[in-house]
């Protein structure tokens, strides 16, 4: 049994122990290592200030991504390289380009959001990311900026990224090399008066970790468990840190499905899934944010049980299914059925969330996937409403799956609006049906995100919108589409 | 003696676009923000108790458990004030620090938690007991309304002709009202403040703020001290944008509290939540009005009655509400009007400061009536604006009775008209719809008209004082504070085209209260206008010591000396600027000097409603283009093109940087930016995560920025240059109005939208709906 955590802060060598486990990166590098460069601007993974790029081993090569290192448990880094802003300039002090850009073209007004700009901007730059406006949008919908109006920075990643020099690979290799060394089987225990952590490195030893700690509070991606940290200010008093375990990363196909193990970051879910449908990669492109993304994971937006998770509605839509795995072993359970109440799941003691099982779309499918919130990135949304029908050789809807989420304390079906559209011939008639049989099926609630009214009336013209996408596609029904101009349209 | 001199202009001069003088630091995350700077040894840490109702007695309050938890070292209440318990900037104590018995908003500070971490003190403030007797809590405009609508402060008239007659003779008349909704600065960097304790009475307090003299006031009044014990520095802020004006005081002033009662530094950081909670934001206002007009669409008489959420406090809101009142004509010529506000007093966090200062409310007021007159008129809106623009002779008096004398609207906005093809558009845009049932367009033009100086005559005064180092370095300090706007900079640049030296000689410090005294807050656009002048002032009176030392040793006439090109000249003299600085400190020439300016022209009678509040005005005009999905309400802004008035830039990078920034800052007040509190007065969203401020992709698809080339300041302000922190935010109206016309188009254009603000997907969606329920003739 290991008992401290070991990782790089640039090319140092870390050894992290005496800390609570529920310690951040981000209060470690500010309070203990006095790297002040990284900024806390909200805590909560929503602004990009504290942003740090994470060098991990995929296999045997190492991958460079960005983080919020408000929210990510120092823990969950093992074996891990973290940059951070101060990492940048050369040794002759020039800045790296990402920088000298930002000066050049006045990306910076107070500053304080910009070192997370900067990170963000190199982890595109590390990984040769393709980098055309949408791109560098969407890297950086996780980076509020309060001062400049966005475009300086745009212009300063589009100089940078486009006419980028080779990445010095030799670093590169010797820094996999020795987050290789740094790799190790057994289990991790951190004890600490506040809290122990275990971090386990297999299914089987999390299974037997899980028998005897039922109460244990499971960290993924720590997206939401972060708050937890930051913002309630909890003690985990056992915390099961995923990170290590392998087995889990996997994502599989087989002939009919996708299979995503619980740790699958939702950029790789973005990935598998974006390559079925173009609704589901603009809704993954929309999921939280880039930082968001390489932290999170699909098992964790599912367990986690949140009434407005954006994965849960396609996913239902999709007719997915869950393995549950506990020390007494395997079940399978269909999505819609996990979500029992209001932050409740149809999860045991001792039971985690090992695979989900996500059926590829019959050739005979019709698929329609729309978040709606009240700003287009970074956001969560107010309706959700993801709808998956099968039509027969004569036009009629011969299955149909209509799942939202804001509309309920859970993420739900519209089992009402479905039998509307059963044997219906698929048209704007039968989709108005259906929009009507939704007052049967849902009373949503008021709140800051969206009024009862506003759900009512966005989840009925949802489904007119999938009509229309389906029946008449020359008709625009999107106003997000990037750089569409007048001329264009 | 020429030769290997530098003949060339010394770098950064006035007028080049040279970054941001921490533009390297931001970068490398070497720029220091107060939570960067090394603590003290020992330094404590405070954690803010709030209130936890809206209204209430505070019947007990038991902090046994807080004061026995891990780590803490003590707790602050009111009783441990040995001065005022007050903050309030306005002078009418209504602001405790703590309050005592009765709570007035929900997230109101009760009591501070010291401990030896910040952890230990977030974690202490969650055992307090504290027991309440709630009251009955005015939550809004509507409800402070119908309960009698006690106000903050006394309001404020303006009035000019006969209103109330010319409304009842004009051959059209509308009455209508608009909600304008509130904003949250949500600067990146939170409040903060670090106090350090010195002998005696003596303390150092570190406080991100826009105002260095006044948390120097507020200090010293709470410890019971004189101002000269209490030194106040800030080097820079992490966005303030009005936020950091008043809403510093009262974590100053626990952190002070704290570092005299326990002797060890103390620190009080609110985390975002906490922030949000309790400081002070935008005011909503519901405007109501009454204009008169003529068939052309000309308005006859305009009548206005702005009332705004104050929130518990006055704190600025009698010169916030003062601002709406000024700008409820924006660009437009009331041949009659009235302007009444109504600063209400409610039970929630005390409205303050933010950029614009209720300027945008009152303009958003007059955008809002030329938009009903269009409708009402059936001419396309941006007729309706010229219409009615001020003229330049005539018709070109305010409502507080100043004549415009610097109007350049009309030319501004033709030129905009001609480079944005707006009437070709407007036709595609016509065309486009026809066809497109789902997704419409929409497009709008709208003006800026923003007045420049502080309402509070006094506060237009500012003093600098600049050292000349022996090896020709130059130290600039003045009373203004930076938060990204780039005065620093610019000021150096000013200082730099002054002495004639490359602008890397300059070195600009920290602001603090211990080198320029009686500051005003860098706020009203006026931080250059005002300590530019008071730099230049000072570093005048340097190089006319320097001139008349070196012209007597040269033995020519002081007139012929010269400075450029870091050296001084005369004829066949010349020496360079470090050579002569040596000189001249060896012939014992002072080398140090303070500056002053004063804003010339300006008085106000409040009372009477009259007088020339502003020295001059800032112009600038914009055009969106939008689209709206009918369907769901979401939209996006496709095109934006600015034309604004900066005068002769001293940036034209910084400039450029203020008025996008501003545009998008703006853009998010009346879009995505909701404030949303709950039926118990808990404000809901007070995180990123629930408030929506623009990202990335939010900023218009196509984003056209120029200046009016041609303008410059008739006054004779800082090398002709105008105000640009606030005026461009207002350019962002016509992103609303280019929303609203979308809106107005699924009914071909028959009836005003009346779009609320912030104009959400929600709100816009519901407009959509009532435009086709009139139009199939049902009841709005």
């Amino acid at each position: 049994m290991k008992q401290r955590r070991a990782f790089l802060l640039g090319n140092d060598l870390q050894v992290a122990s005496g800390l609570a486990p529920t310690t951040t990166v981000l209060d470690w590098l500010r309070l203990n290592q006095r790297r002040t460069g990284t900024k806390e601007g909200c805590a909560e993974g929503d602004c990009g200030a504290c942003t740090v790029v994470i060098g991990r081993l995929d296999g045997e090569t190492l991958r460079y991504e960005a983080i919020n290192a408000c929210i990510r448990p120092l823990v969950s880094l093992d074996g891990c390289q973290i940059l951070t802003v101060e990492h940048l300039k050369s040794p002759d002090g020039a800045l790296h380009p990402v920088q000298q850009a930002m000066v050049d073209l006045h990306g910076s007004q107070c500053g304080f959001c910009t070192p997370g700009f900067v990170m963000s901007l190199y982890a595109m730059y590390l990984e040769a990311a393709p980098a055309n406006v949408l791109q560098i949008e969407d890297a950086l919908a996780g980076n509020l900026c309060r001062c400049t109006g966005y475009r300086p920075i745009i212009d300063a990643a589009m100089n940078t990224l486009g006419e980028r020099g080779a990445v010095d690979m030799t670093s590169r290799s010797e820094t996999a090399r020795r987050l290789l060394a740094l790799r190790a089987d057994e289990t991790i225990v951190i004890e600490h008066a506040s809290g122990a952590c275990h971090a386990p490195t297999s299914c089987d030893a999390l299974a037997d970790l899980l028998d005897v700690h039922p109460e244990a509070t499971i960290v993924a991606g720590a997206t939401d468990a972060g708050l937890r940290i930051t913002k309630a200010l909890e003690h985990f008093p056992v915390m099961v840190d995923l990170n290590r375990i392998k087995e889990l990363k996997h994502v599989a196909e087989t002939k009919d499905a996708l299979i995503f193990g619980a740790m699958v970051d939702l950029n790789r879910v973005r990935r598998a899934l974006g390559a079925m449908h173009p609704h589901l990669d603009e809704l993954m492109r929309r999921f939280g944010s880039e930082q968001i993304r390489n932290s999170g994971t699909i098992g964790g937006n599912l367990a986690n049980g949140s009434p407005i998770g954006d994965l849960p509605p396609v996913l239902i839509a999709l007719d997915a299914a869950l393995v549950l795995r506990s020390k007494a072993g395997r079940r399978a359970l269909p999505l819609e059925r996990f979500f029992l109440d209001y932050r409740k799941q149809d999860r045991l003691p001792g039971e985690f969330v090992e695979q989900i099982i996500v059926p590829k779309l019959p050739a005979d499918a019709l698929l329609h996937v729309s978040k709606i919130s009240k700003r287009f990135d970074e956001d969560i949304s107010s309706v959700c409403g993801a709808f998956r029908i099968l039509l027969d050789a004569g036009g009629c809807v011969a299955d149909a799956r209509l799942a939202f989420g804001g509309m309920a304390g859970v993420p739900k079906r519209a089992a009402n609006a479905e039998a509307a559209l059963k044997g219906a011939r698929w048209s704007m008639e039968a989709a108005v049906a259906a929009a009507g049989a939704l007052s049967l099926d849902f009373t949503p609630l008021t709140d800051m995100r969206a009024s009862a009214r506003y759900r009512t009336s966005v989840a009925a013209n949802l489904l007119r919108r999938f009509a229309l996408e389906t029946l008449s596609p020359h008709i625009a029904t999107r106003v997000s589409g990037g750089l569409r101009t007048l001329a264009d349209a | 003696m020429l030769e290997g001199l530098p003949q060339d202009r010394p770098r950064g001069g006035v007028r080049e676009p040279t970054p941001h003088e921490s533009a390297h630091k931001h970068v490398a995350g070497e720029a220091v923000y107060i939570d960067d700077i090394p603590e003290p040894a020992d330094a404590l840490h405070i954690c803010l108790g709030l209130s936890q109702r809206a209204h209430a007695k505070i019947l007990s309050v038991d902090l046994s458990q807080v004061t026995g938890a891990n780590g803490v070292v003590g707790v602050l209440t009111a009783r441990d004030i040995p001065g005022n318990n007050d903050v309030s900037p306005a002078g009418s104590h209504d602001e405790p620090v703590f309050a005592e018995d009765r709570v007035l908003f929900h997230g109101q500070p009760m009591f501070a938690v010291v401990a030896e971490t910040r952890d230990a003190a977030r974690r202490a403030v969650k055992l307090a007991q504290v027991n309440y007797e709630d009251l009955p809590a005015l939550l809004d405009i509507a409800s402070a309304r119908a309960a009698g609508g006690a106000c903050v402060l006394e309001g404020m008239k303006l009035e000019r002709g006969d209103v109330v007659s010319s409304l009842a003779a004009a051959p059209m008349r509308i009455d209508g009202s608009m909600i304008i909704g509130g904003q949250d600065h949500f600067y990146l960097e939170g409040q903060i403040a670090l106090a350090v304790p010195g002998e005696d009475e003596d303390v150092t307090v570190y406080s991100s703020t826009q105002h260095p003299s006044e948390v120097q006031h507020m200090v010293s009044h709470v410890l019971g001290v004189a101002s000269h014990s209490v030194t106040v520095e800030v080097r820079r802020m992490g966005g303030a944008f009005g936020g950091k004006e008043t809403q510093g005081n009262l974590f100053a002033a626990v952190a002070a509290l704290a570092a005299k009662k326990f002797n060890r530094a103390a620190k009080c950081r609110p985390d975002r939540d906490d922030d949000m909670i309790s400081t002070g934001k935008r005011h909503d206002f519901v405007a109501d009005y009454k204009v008169g007009f003529d068939a052309d669409g000309r308005i006859l008489a305009a009548d206005f009655l702005m009332a705004a959420r104050c929130g518990f406090s006055a704190d600025l809101s009698g010169p916030v509400t003062d601002r709406a009142l000024f700008h409820c004509d924006n660009a437009y010529f009331y041949p009659a009007t009235r302007a009444i506000s109504q600063p209400l007093r409610t039970n929630t966090v005390s409205n303050t400061a933010f950029r614009g200062f209720g300027g945008p409310q009152g303009m958003l007021a007059a955008e809002r009536v030329i938009e009903e007159i269009a409708f009402a008129t059936g001419r396309d809106p941006l007729d309706i604006r010229k219409l009615n623009f001020y003229g330049t002779d005539d018709r070109n008096v305010t409502p507080y009775h100043q004549a415009i004398g610097d109007n350049i609207i009309a030319e501004l906005v033709d030129e905009l008209e001609v480079s944005s093809d707006y009437r070709a558009r407007r036709q595609a845009i016509r065309a486009f719809n026809a066809a497109s049932p789902i997704i419409k367009r929409g497009l709008a033009l709208t003006p800026v008209k923003f007045g420049i100086s502080f309402t509070a005559t006094w506060f237009n005064q500012a003093g600098a004082l600049v050292h000349v180092y022996r090896d020709g370095s130059v130290q600039l300090n003045h009373g203004g504070t930076e938060m990204g706007q780039g005065l620093h900079q610019k000021i150096s640049q000013i200082v730099a085209e002054e002495f004639a030296i490359d602008i890397d000689r300059i070195r600009i410090t920290a602001t603090t209260t211990g080198k320029v005294p009686n500051t005003s807050a860098t706020a009203a656009s006026a931080g250059t206008d005002l300590n530019g002048m008071a730099a230049l002032d000072a570093a005048c009176t340097i190089k006319a010591r320097l001139a008349a030392f070196i012209a007597d040793r040269w033995k020519v006439a002081v007139e012929t000396i010269e400075f450029c090109a870091n050296a001084v000249r005369s004829g066949e003299h010349s020496m360079s600027f470090a050579e002569l600085v040596g000189a001249a400190y060896m012939a014992r020439v002072q080398l140090s000097a303070t500056g002053f300016y004063k804003t010339p022209k300006i008085h106000w009678d409040r009372a009477a409603g009259r007088g020339h509040p502003f020295y001059y005005f800032a112009y600038g005009a914009s055009v969106s283009e939008v689209s709206i999905d009918t369907l769901t309400g979401e939209y996006c802004i496709e095109r934006v093109d600015i034309l604004h008035d900066v005068g002769r830039s001293l940036n034209p990078a910084l400039d450029r940087g203020q008025i996008e920034g501003g545009f998008v800052q703006g853009q998010g007040w009346l879009t995505t930016e909701e404030l949303w509190w709950d039926d118990k007065g808990r404000l809901r969203t007070h995180a990123p995560s629930t408030y929506k401020i623009p990202v990335a992709s939010d900023r218009p698809r196509i984003f056209n920025v120029a200046f009016a080339e041609w303008s410059e300041n008739r006054e004779p302000s800082v090398h002709r240059s105008k105000a640009v922190g606030e005026p461009p935010l207002m350019l962002a109206m016509s992103v609303l109005h280019a929303l609203s016309d979308a809106v107005a188009s699924v009914a071909d254009h028959k009836f005003c939208p009346r779009l609320d603000t912030p104009a959400t997907p929600e709100r816009i969606l519901f407009a959509v709906e009532n435009m086709r329920a009139r139009a199939a003739g049902m009841s709005p």
